[in-house]
C-alpha cells in the first residue's frame, strides 16, 4: 500500500498546482480547474497518512 | 502568523520541562525545517495579505518589504533566539522562572494565555468564513464590522469554536498531525490561488493590483510598515524568546535558519498570493470589496480552497487554543488540563464572534508581540551582559524571591510607553514601536536590577 500511496500521493500534489497553472495558461477552464482540484485534495489527504512521517 | 501568529507546540512536549535537554534528545536541522514551513503557512495568512491591499501598499514596497523584514526576522532567530536556547537548553518559563520568580511568570502566563485566545480567535472568525460560503444567510464581516454580523453568523462561530475546542480538550496530536499531512497541500494551494486569480484581473499592471491607494479606512503603509510588519510580528516568538521551547532542542546553532522556510514560503509567497485575491475583489467591487477570505478563496480555487482555508484555521487554532488552556493551567496549578483548555475555548470562541480581531489583525499582531518580546530582553541581558556589568543572573532563584519588581517594571513600562506612543504619535502599526521597546526594556532591567540590587533588594 505505501508503495502505491506515494506516488499517487504526488499525483495528486501535481493535480493541486497543474491545473491553476494550465487555467493561467489558458489551457483548462475554471470549472474543470476546481473539480480537479477538489479530487487532487481528497486523494492527498487518504494517501498521506499512508507514507508520510508525521511526528 | 503566524503567524504571525502561531504558537509553536515543543517536538516534545512534556519532556525535560524543567532541566537542560539532554544530548542524546537533541534534534538535527531537518526537524525544523519542515515544522517551521507549516507553522507559518496559517490560516491567518489569508487575512493578512488582503490587509495589506487594504493598508494601500504599492507593489515594490510589498516584495522589498516582504524581503528585508523576513530576513531580518531570520537573522533575529539565528543569531539572538537560537543562541540563547543553545546555550540554556530550558522552556521559556523555566528560565523565567530563574529571573523573574514564580508569582510574575504567573503574570506573564495570564498575558500570554489571553493573547493566545484572541489569536484562535482570529483564527475562528477565518475559519467561519469559509465554512458560511455554502450557507446564504451568513453575513460575512467587513472592515468595519467589529461585532458580531448576525445569529447565522454567531451560530457558524460558535459550532466551530465549540468543536476546536473539543479537539483541544484531547490533546493536540491528532491535530499535529493533519498539520502536517496538509502543510505541503496548503502551500500549493496558496500558490494556486495567484495563478488563478491571475487571468481574472482586469489589468495585471503591478501598480494595478497592489495600487497603493488604502482601503476601507485604513491608513497607509509602505516599505517600513511592511518591513517592520515581516519582522515583528513573530516578534514574541523570536525576540520575546518563546521559541526557546522549540530550539532548546537544536543540535548546532544552523537549526536556528530554519524559519527562513516558514519566511519565505509561508510569509512571503502565501501573503503575496492572498493579497492578489482581495486585489482582484477591489478591481471587480471597488469599495465594496469583501475581505472575508472564505468567499475570496472559494471565487478563485472552488472547494479545495474552502478546506485549506479550514484546515488552516483548524490546525493553527487548535494548539494556540491548547496552549492558552497550558497558561491558564499555569496561574492554577490544581485545575486541571481539560478544564483549563475548556476556559481557553471559550476565550476563544467569544473573541471569534468579534470580526474585530480578524479585521485588524496587523494591530492586534503588533500589540501582542509588544506585550510579549520585552521579556526576551531580560533575557538577554541576564544570559549575556549580566556577568559583565555586575547583575546577578537568575536572581530570583538566587534570593528565593517569587517576584522579581525590576522584571516586571522593565517588562510592562516599556511596553506601555510603546502603546501610548503608537497612538500619540500616530504610528500606522504597532509593530513601529516593537524594536524600541525591546530595546528599552533590555536598558531599563539593566538599570533598574543595578540600583535595586546596590541597594540590597536582590529582585
Amino acid at each position: 500500500m505505501k508503495t502505491i500511496s506515494l506516488p499517487v500521493g504526488l499525483l495528486a500534489l501535481f493535480g493541486t498546482i497543474a491545473p491553476p497553472l494550465l487555467f493561467l495558461l489558458g489551457k483548462m477552464d475554471h470549472e474543470p480547474m476546481k473539480a480537479t482540484m477538489l479530487v487532487s485534495c481528497l486523494v492527498w489527504f487518504i494517501t498521506a497518512p499512508m507514507w508520510m512521517k508525521a511526528d | 502568523m503566524s503567524d504571525s501568529e502561531k504558537p509553536v507546540i515543543p517536538p516534545s512536549t512534556n519532556e525535560y520541562e524543567s532541566e537542560r535537554v539532554p544530548d542524546h534528545a537533541l534534534k538535527g536541522p531537518a526537524s525544523f525545517w519542515g515544522m517551521y514551513a507549516g507553522e507559518h503557512t496559517a490560516g491567518t495568512e489569508f487575512m493578512i495579505g488582503p490587509l495589506f491591499v487594504a493598508y494601500g501598499v504599492g507593489a515594490g514596497d510589498l516584495i522589498l518589504g516582504l524581503l528585508v523584514g523576513n530576513l531580518m526576522a531570520v537573522l533575529t532567530w539565528r543569531y539572538l533566539t537560537t543562541p540563547v536556547s543553545i546555550k540554556l537548553r530550558y522552556t521559556l518559563y523555566h528560565k523565567l522562572e530563574k529571573i523573574c520568580g514564580r508569582k510574575l511568570v504567573t503574570i506573564y502566563n495570564f498575558a500570554n494565555g489571553l493573547l493566545f485566545c484572541f489569536l484562535a480567535g482570529a483564527m475562528v472568525t477565518v475559519s467561519a468564513t469559509a465554512v458560511g460560503v455554502p450557507f446564504p444567510g451568513v453575513k460575512m464581516p467587513g472592515f468595519a464590522d467589529a461585532m458580531p454580523t448576525g445569529f447565522a453568523w454567531s451560530a457558524v462561530v460558535v459550532l466551530i469554536g465549540a468543536a476546536m475546542t473539543a479537539v483541544a480538550m484531547r490533546g493536540y496530536s491528532v491535530v499535529a498531525r493533519v498539520a502536517n499531512y496538509a502543510a505541503p497541500w496548503m502551500f500549493l494551494v496558496f500558490a494556486a490561488c495567484a495563478l488563478a486569480t491571475i487571468p481574472n484581473l482586469s489589468s495585471t499592471e503591478l501598480s494595478d493590483i497592489w495600487t497603493g491607494i488604502p482601503q476601507g479606512g485604513n491608513p497607509k503603509i509602505g516599505f517600513w510598515g511592511v518591513m517592520f510588519f515581516a519582522w515583528f510580528c513573530n516578534a514574541a516568538m523570536h525576540l520575546g524568546m518563546s521559541d526557546m521551547s522549540v530550539l532548546r532542542f537544536a543540535k548546532k546553532p544552523s537549526c536556528g535558519w530554519a524559519p527562513a522556510a516558514g519566511m519565505y514560503l509561508g510569509h512571503c509567497i502565501a501573503w503575496i498570493s492572498a493579497s492578489l485575491l482581495f486585489a482582484y475583489q477591489v478591481q471587480k467591487f471597488g469599495d465594496e470589496a469583501s475581505v472575508a477570505p472564505g468567499p475570496m478563496v472559494y471565487d478563485a480555487v472552488g472547494w479545495a480552497g474552502l478546506i485549506c482555508v479550514v484546515i488552516a484555521g483548524w490546525t493553527t487554532a487548535n494548539p494556540t487554543i491548547y496552549r492558552a488552556g497550558l497558561a491558564f493551567q499555569g496561574i492554577a496549578p490544581s485545575m486541571s488540563r481539560t478544564t483549563a483548555t475548556l476556559i481557553a475555548g471559550v476565550v476563544c470562541t467569544a473573541a471569534g464572534l468579534f470580526p474585530a480581531f480578524a479585521m485588524k489583525l496587523l494591530d492586534f499582531v503588533g500589540i501582542y508581540g509588544m506585550v510579549l518580546a520585552p521579556i526576551g530582553a531580560i533575557i538577554v541581558v541576564d544570559v549575556f551582559l549580566a556577568d559583565r556589568l555586575g547583575i546577578t543572573s537568575d536572581p530570583a532563584e538566587k534570593s528565593g524571591s517569587s517576584f522579581n519588581v525590576a522584571a516586571l517594571l522593565a517588562w510592562v513600562l516599556p511596553a506601555a510607553i510603546g502603546y501610548w506612543a503608537v497612538g500619540y504619535f500616530k504610528m500606522p502599526l504597532p509593530t513601529y514601536a516593537t524594536l524600541p521597546v525591546w530595546l528599552g526594556s533590555g536598558a531599563l532591567y539593566i538599570v533598574l536590577s543595578k540600583v535595586m540590587q546596590k541597594n540590597g533588594h536582590h529582585a
